[in-house]
């Protein structure tokens, strides 16, 4: 692997800023919702469906360009990467975290209502 | 060159000067994925999600040879004490 910087080009940050804005809830992640490729991205989806809160996975394995410049575009080095309402929320284990502490459903119920 | 368990450890010792820090090498020895347990002063006043990022700002460089990270605890070295206080009176 290799450092990503650069990868993000203006083209993809509109993209992404726009995506992230039309969706409440996004998991860039390995695999996809109904077909995880990764144990801790698993975890985030097995969590996500726990709310039942509508929510889009982007499998970041797919394209390489997209996978450096999501990192890029969220400053965060790994993933899975958690938005929601736009905002990035964390990795799996702050996830985790938020989940057994009732921050995330917190966030979570607020995000549905705005 | 490749990141070993030792290389993660002396990079956030010498970045944080943390009061505990744990690293476990959880790849079976291919030196590609960690899980992280730290306690350091740099966290003091922080959220978990910046606590995560001055972790991984420390670790730039390893990060870019790693699979998986997993930071399991960023405490303060007032929450570590807390928690490990805990943790013994319950053993």
């Amino acid at each position: 692997p290799q450092g990503g910087y650069g990868a993000l080009s203006p083209e993809m940050k509109e993209a992404l800023d726009a995506f992230i804005a039309a969706n409440k809830v996004v998991l860039f992640m390995k695999g996809n919702k109904n077909f995880p490729q990764c144990g801790f991205s698993n975890t985030c989806v097995q969590i996500l469906n726990q709310f039942g809160v509508p929510y889009e996975t982007v499998n970041i394995l797919e394209d390489d360009s997209l996978r450096q410049g999501v990192k890029e575009y969220s400053n965060w080095p790994t993933f899975p990467q958690l938005y929601i309402d736009g905002e990035f929320f964390g990795g799996c284990d702050i996830t985790i975290e938020a989940f057994k502490s009732g921050e995330l459903k917190e966030t979570l119920d607020k995000a549905m209502l705005s | 060159m490749g990141v070993t368990k030792e290389s993660v450890e002396a990079t956030l010792t010498q970045k944080l000067q943390p009061t505990y820090l744990k690293v476990i090498d959880t790849s079976g020895g291919c030196g590609a994925s960690f899980d992280v347990e730290i306690a350091t002063a740099a966290f003091v006043g922080k959220r978990m999600l910046e606590r995560h990022r001055v972790v991984n700002t420390a670790l730039t460089e390893e990060i870019k040879d790693i699979h998986a990270l997993s930071i399991r605890k960023a405490l303060t070295p007032e929450q570590w004490e807390e928690q490990n206080a805990k943790t013994t009176a319950a053993a």
